[in-house]
C-alpha cells in the first residue's frame, strides 16, 4: 500500500440511478487498492479536448476487488459536468485522480461509533463502515435528507448497520424533521463514543454542536463544501479553502481537499465559511482609509 | 547559454552535427541556463509538494513559486473561482504565508528537489518589492525573480504596477538594484495595459533580464442563479486556453520589439503544440498554469510532446525556433510531414 495518489485511466463498469443520483463504478486498480474511507477522487469531465477545466470531486462509496479493483462514487446531476457523467457508458474511459486528501481516522478500540450522513454525503460512510465493523467497532447509522428519494443508503444502513435512524424533512421516510432532530436521543439510545458526519455544512454543523454537546469528538468530510469551492482536488488551486482552528489556537485558512475533506468538526468555524474572519492569520487589517487590505481591486 | 549541453554531449556533439534529446531542448533566460523550457506557472503549483505526488519536480525547466509577499495573507473569501468556456475566472487576493515561512518551509524543501527555481515577487508598494529582493538576495537557491506586476498597486485604486510603464519601471529598478548581479529578474505583465510593448520597453530599460507574458485578464461572470457576481471578489482573473490567443499576440508583439530579450510564455498551455506556438511567437520558455489543474502531470506531457513536434518538424533544437513566426513570408520553414501531423492528432 502506497500513500501517494495516482492518476490513472479509468473503465466506466457501470453508471446507474439510485433514487435521485448517480452510482457509477469505474475499474481503477490502483486506487482502490491505496483508498481509505473518506479519501475522494477528482475526475476530468467533458473528454480529451474538453472546454472544461475544473475537475469534479467525489467521496468513495465502496472498494472492491472485483474486475481487479472497482471504485463506486455517488453523485448527483448539478451543473453540465455532472451530467456529462452521467451520461457515461460502460466501456468510456475516464482521466482519474486518486485517492485524495485525508481519511476518517478510525479508534483503536472497539467503540460505539455514529455515523451521520446527509444526502448523497452519506455514501461515503458505507466505506468507513465498513473498516469499523473490521475492527469490532459498533456502527450506527443516522441518514438525512428533504425526502425519502435524496436519503442515500438507508437500506443498506439497516442491514449492516447495528442501528440506523433516517429523518426526512417531509416524513416521507423515517422521522419527520432533520437529523439534527433526532441526533441527541440517538447518541443516547447508542451510547457513541465517537461521531462520523458527511453531508451538507449545516448538517455537520449540527453534528459537530451536538457531539460537543454530549463531549464527543467529531470527524467529518466538509465533502460538499470542496465540490463547490474547488478546482483542482489536489491542492494547487487554493480556490476551496475554509476557517480552521488549529493545535495553537490560531485560525488558519486551510484546504478542504488537501488538508481534508475530513478535519475535526470542533476545529472548523462553520459560522465563518465563505468569509475570511477578522482573526484568522493574514486576513486583512482594519478597514479604514488606507489601510492595507481595502485596495485589493485585482489580484493575481 | 555558455552551459549548453553540458554534461549530455555526445562525441557527434562537438562538431555540431548532432545533439542529444537532453540538447534539443536545453534553453536560458539571460544568464540561467535551464534544461528544458517548460515551467510551472506562478501560482498554479501549490508550493510543489503537491505536485511532487505525481512526478519528480527536477523534470521541470524550473518551478516557479506562488508570489511571495512580505506577510501571510489569507486571501479572499470563497467562491474564488468560477469555471467559464475553456478558462478560469479566479480572484484569490494572493495569499500565501509570507517571506519568513516561504523561506523557512518552502523553499528549502524545493532546493531539496533539485529544482531550479524561480521566486515570484509581489508586494503593496514600490519598497515592499525592493524589501523582499534584498531579503531574497542572501538566499542560496533561487535561480531568478518573478516581478509579478499584475499586484494591486495602492497607490493606484482598482489598478496594477503593470498597467503604467513609470510605476512598472520603478518596480523593476526597485527589484534590481537589491538582487544579486547574475540572478536575472523577470518582469511579468497582465495583457490589458494601452500598449504591452510600451511597458515590456520600460521594464526592459529599467533592468528587466527577461519578461513573463501574460498574467491573468479581468473578467467577470454572472451566477444566474443568484443573480450575483460568480465571485466574492466581483471581477477576478481570466486564465486558462481561452486567453492563449491574446498571450500569443503578447509575445509575438513584444519579441518583435525586443528580438534579445528573453520571454517565458504563459497563457492557456495545455499541449506541446500549444508551447510550440508560444516559441514560434518568441518565447524561450513557458510556463503551464491553469492545465495543472486539470492535470497535475501537464509539465512532463507537454514537455514530451513539445519534444515530439520539434522533431517532427526537423527542428534540431528549441533555440531554432524561438521567433521563427516572425521569419518574412517567402521563407520556407521546415515543413511537417503529413504522417506526423496525422499522429499529432490522435
Ligand atoms: C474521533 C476519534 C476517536 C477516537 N477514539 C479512540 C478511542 O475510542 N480509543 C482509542 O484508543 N483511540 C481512539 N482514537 C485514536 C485513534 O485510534 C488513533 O490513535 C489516532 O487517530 C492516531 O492517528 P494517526 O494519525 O497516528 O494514525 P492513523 O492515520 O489513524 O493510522 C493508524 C493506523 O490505522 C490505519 N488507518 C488509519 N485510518 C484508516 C482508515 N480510514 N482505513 C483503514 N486504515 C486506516 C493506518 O494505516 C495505520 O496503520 C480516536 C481518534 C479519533 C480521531
Ligand atoms: C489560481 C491562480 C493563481 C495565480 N497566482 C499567481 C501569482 O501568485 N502570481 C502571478 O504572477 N501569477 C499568478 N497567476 C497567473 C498565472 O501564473 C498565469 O500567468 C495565468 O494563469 C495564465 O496562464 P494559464 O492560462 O496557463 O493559467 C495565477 C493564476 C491562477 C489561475
Ligand atoms: S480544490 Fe484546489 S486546492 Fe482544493
Amino acid at each position: 500500500m502506497s500513500d501517494t495518489p495516482v492518476q490513472t485511466s479509468a473503465t466506466v463498469l457501470t453508471v446507474r440511478q439510485v433514487q435521485d443520483y448517480h452510482a457509477m463504478t469505474l475499474v481503477a486498480p490502483a486506487i482502490a487498492e491505496r483508498f481509505r474511507p473518506g479519501q475522494f477522487i477528482a475526475v476530468a469531465v467533458g473528454g480529451r479536448h474538453t472546454a472544461r477545466l475544473v475537475r469534479r470531486c467525489f467521496g468513495v462509496h465502496e472498494v472492491k476487488s472485483d474486475y481487479g479493483g472497482t471504485v463506486e462514487v455517488v453523485f448527483r446531476d448539478t451543473e453540465p459536468g455532472t451530467s456529462w457523467l452521467a451520461g457515461l457508458k460502460a466501456r468510456d474511459q475516464l482521466d482519474l485522480l486518486g485517492p485524495l486528501g485525508r481519511p476518517f481516522r478510525l479508534p483503536r478500540d472497539p467503540v460505539n461509533c455514529l455515523l451521520v450522513g446527509g444526502g448523497p454525503g452519506g455514501a461515503v460512510l458505507f466505506a468507513l463502515a465498513d473498516s469499523l465493523l473490521r475492527r469490532g467497532c459498533r456502527v450506527h447509522f443516522v441518514l438525512g435528507g428533504p425526502s425519502a428519494r435524496q436519503v442515500f443508503g438507508s437500506r443498506m444502513a439497516q442491514r449492516i448497520g447495528d442501528s440506523a435512524t433516517v429523518a426526512t424533512a417531509d416524513g416521507t421516510l423515517g422521522d419527520r424533521g432533520t437529523v439534527r432532530d433526532v441526533l441527541p436521543r440517538v447518541i443516547d439510545e447508542t451510547a457513541a463514543d465517537v461521531v462520523y458526519g458527511c453531508g451538507p455544512t449545516d448538517l455537520l454543523r449540527s453534528v459537530t454542536q451536538v457531539a460537543g454537546d454530549f463531549g464527543l469528538p467529531s470527524q467529518v468530510s466538509v465533502e460538499e463544501f470542496m465540490q463547490r469551492t474547488g478546482a483542482c482536488g489536489t491542492g494547487v488551486c487554493m480556490t476551496c479553502v475554509l476557517p480552521v482552528h488549529g493545535d495553537d489556537g490560531v485560525t488558519r485558512m486551510v484546504r478542504a481537499c488537501a488538508d481534508g475533506p475530513v478535519l475535526r468538526g470542533d476545529r472548523v468555524r462553520w459560522g465563518d465559511l465563505g468569509t475570511i474572519p477578522f482573526d484568522a492569520l493574514g486576513a486583512p487589517r482594519v478597514l479604514s482609509t488606507g489601510a492595507r487590505g481595502v485596495t485589493e481591486g485585482s489580484d493575481r | 547559454m555558455s552551459d549548453r549541453g553540458s554534461g549530455e554531449r555526445t562525441a557527434h556533439d562537438r562538431t555540431g552535427h548532432e545533439r542529444t534529446a537532453g540538447d534539443r531542448l536545453r534553453t536560458s533566460i539571460g544568464a540561467l541556463s535551464l534544461p528544458n523550457p517548460v515551467l510551472t506557472a506562478s501560482g498554479c503549483g501549490g508550493t510543489g509538494r503537491e505536485l511532487a505526488q505525481f512526478f519528480e519536480l527536477s523534470r521541470l525547466g524550473a518551478f516557479v513559486t506562488t508570489s511571495v509577499m512580505p506577510q501571510a495573507r489569507a486571501g479572499r473569501p470563497t467562491p474564488r473561482v468560477a469555471e467559464t468556456p475553456s478558462g478560469l475566472l479566479t480572484a484569490m487576493g494572493l495569499p500565501g504565508p509570507g517571506v519568513e515561512t516561504f523561506l523557512e518551509h518552502d523553499l528549502p524543501w524545493l532546493i531539496e528537489q533539485d529544482v531550479r527555481t524561480i521566486v515570484s515577487v509581489a508586494g503593496d508598494g514600490v519598497e515592499e518589492y525592493g524589501d523582499l529582493s534584498r531579503r531574497l538576495r542572501g538566499v542560496p537557491g533561487v535561480a531568478a525573480i518573478e516581478v509579478n506586476l499584475a499586484a494591486p498597486n495602492a497607490g493606484d485604486r482598482g489598478g496594477t504596477f503593470g498597467r503604467h510603464p513609470a510605476a512598472a519601471a520603478a518596480v523593476v529598478r526597485a527589484v534590481r538594484a537589491h538582487a544579486r548581479p547574475g540572478v536575472p529578474v523577470l518582469a511579468k505583465l497582465a495583457p490589458d495595459a494601452t500598449d504591452i510593448v510600451t511597458i515590456a520597453l520600460a521594464c526592459v530599460d529599467a533592468g528587466a533580464d527577461g519578461l513573463t507574458l501574460i498574467n491573468t485578464m479581468d473578467g467577470m461572470a454572472i451566477d444566474p442563479h443568484t443573480l450575483r457576481p460568480a465571485l466574492t471578489g466581483v471581477s477576478g482573473g481570466l486564465s486558462g486556453p481561452a486567453i492563449r490567443p491574446i498571450a500569443v499576440r503578447c509575445v509575438y508583439q513584444v519579441h518583435a520589439a525586443l528580438p534579445r530579450t528573453p520571454i517565458v510564455g504563459v497563457g492557456g498551455i495545455a499541449t506541446g503544440l500549444d508551447a510550440l506556438e508560444f516559441v514560434l511567437a518568441g518565447a524561450s520558455a513557458v510556463a503551464v498554469g491553469t492545465a495543472l489543474f486539470h492535470d497535475p502531470t501537464a509539465g512532463p506531457r507537454i514537455l514530451r510532446e513539445l519534444d515530439e513536434a520539434l522533431a517532427a518538424r526537423g527542428i534540431g533544437s528549441l533555440a531554432d525556433a524561438v521567433g521563427l513566426a516572425h521569419r518574412p513570408a517567402g521563407y520556407v520553414p521546415p515543413q511537417v510531414r503529413p504522417d506526423e501531423l496525422e499522429k499529432e492528432r490522435t
